[in-house]
């Protein structure tokens, strides 16, 4: 398997063939350029990579060897679209994407900042606005689509059901999780049971910031997120959601989670000590894990510092294929570890901040 | 026609890029020329709505372009333009 790490500096590759042997690099690109998101499809094989040029803008690279050789393709444009508030629309930043199952190989799905998803139907030559998602009543009308951490809204999470590729979920921050069984011609949102405590009414409809989202594998009726105010597990495929964060501990805030493909309650956290305070809970680095769907929660740091850590995990910086599970902080650590067995080892540090890891 | 030099950063991207005179009443103009012998780098340069990106600068006689939306300033065959980008620290 090979592991992406992109950070605000560069892509690591790194290729893991046993737990016998430490992660090996095989190569570092795109050097002093910031990697907002990689992603491998895996049915065509495909590497891609979004990077944010300080200068030069967002571009979109991708590679059908593995990173021998890269090539750039055209970014999706909303050349024309506006932004609620009557600005010109740009896309700012590549945040996600996703490809459709089997029986639509050459799709592929790209989320954005601001809030703009595009759909390809020719395995990323070309990208063509949702307009169906663009102009949901809900993005139209200010303050239900805003931004958090950045100016604007974005979509950081495409999840599409293994079982119906036109069954497809996206989560936004903030809007919240949004639908669609048509393969994307209607959209609806999924939000009941979350909460915005940052809101004058935490049971909106539309206005809720979750950090990440993900379905179970082997499931699909089971999805999972880690949300600002908590973090929230549905059984009956994001109809509703119940909060199973510790409310009046840990694990609670936090961006990132990571799910078991074959044992469907189990989940891991990489805890932030709160809103307010965006550091390692009491300035150590920790991971929880829940068998029981959140009911119980458990601390499997073993292999991690005991010293003194500002580490957090973004939401896209925590991934496990198989039995590896790869975490990369904004301190520049990145740990591993077999799932099974949960001893943390380190695999690379004094890196830079850690964007995004894909493991394939 | 007008002289165009870039900031070495560009030939990261476009090894071949050079000092190059091209045809152009107009930044804009200018610009379009450049795009047809390096395709792709009008994206690097300006946004997807045309105007200059926010940390791009384009200089020409030795002065800041007026219009960064629509590089509508004049430009003679004998001018020197300058696409730099703008310092940044981090």
């Amino acid at each position: 398997m090979h592991i992406l790490i992109g950070t605000t500096k560069g892509l690591l590759v790194y290729r893991h063939s046993t737990f016998l042997d430490d992660p090996v690099l095989v190569k570092t690109h795109f050097l002093g350029f910031s990697v907002s998101m990689a992603f491998i499809d895996q049915i065509s094989g495909r590497w891609w990579v979004g990077v944010i040029h300080k200068h030069w803008g967002q571009k979109l690279h991708f590679s059908d060897d593995q990173g021998k050789n890269w090539s750039i393709t055209k970014l999706p444009s909303l050349k024309g679209e506006k932004l609620p508030n009557g600005k010109l629309a740009k896309v700012r930043q590549i945040w996600s994407m996703a490809s459709g199952g089997s029986d639509q190989s050459k799709n592929l799905w790209l989320g954005t900042d601001p809030g703009a998803l595009f759909h390809s139907t020719d395995n990323g030559h070309t990208f063509n606005l949702v307009s169906s998602l663009w102009k949901h009543p809900s993005r139209l009308k200010q303050g239900q689509w805003f931004g958090a951490g950045s100016d604007y809204p974005f979509i950081h999470s495409i999840v599409i059901n293994p079982e119906d590729s036109n069954h497809v979920f996206i989560a936004i921050s903030c809007a919240g999780v949004f639908e669609t069984k048509d393969g994307g011609t209607t959209w609806n949102p999924r939000n009941n049971g979350l909460i915005a405590a940052y809101l004058p009414n935490p049971n909106v409809e539309v206005g809720h910031d979750p950090h990440l989202l993900l379905m179970s594998s082997s499931n699909s009726n089971i999805l999972w997120q880690q949300n600002h105010c908590g973090i929230f597990v549905s059984k009956n495929n994001a109809a509703s959601w119940e909060n199973i964060a510790n409310k009046e501990g840990i694990p609670n805030y936090g961006f990132t989670i990571a799910i078991d493909d074959d044992f469907e309650g189990r989940a891991w956290v990489i805890p932030v000590e709160s809103d307010e305070r965006r550091i390692a809970p009491n300035l150590k680095l920790q991971v929880y894990q829940t068998d029981d769907f959140g009911k119980h929660w458990f601390e499997v740091s073993t292999g991690l510092p005991k010293e003194l850590s500002f580490d957090i995990v973004l939401r896209q910086s925590f991934y496990k294929k198989s039995n590896l599970m790869v975490f990369g902080t904004t301190s520049g650590n990145v740990f591993y570890t077999d799932s099974t067995s949960l001893t943390w080892k380190s695999l690379a540090t004094h890196l830079t901040k850690v964007n995004c890891i894909f493991i394939y | 026609m007008a002289k165009i030099k870039f900031t070495s950063a560009l030939r990261r991207f476009f090894p071949q890029l050079c000092d190059l005179e091209c045809e152009g009443e107009s930044v804009q103009q200018v610009i379009q020329s450049v795009e047809e012998q390096f395709p792709g780098i009008q994206d690097y340069i300006l946004e997807e709505d045309g105007s200059l990106r926010k940390h791009v600068n384009i200089f020409l006689k030795e002065e800041l372009i007026q219009d960064r939306n629509t590089l509508t300033d004049a430009v003679n065959a004998s001018d020197e333009i300058l696409v730099f980008q703008a310092l940044s620290g981090g």
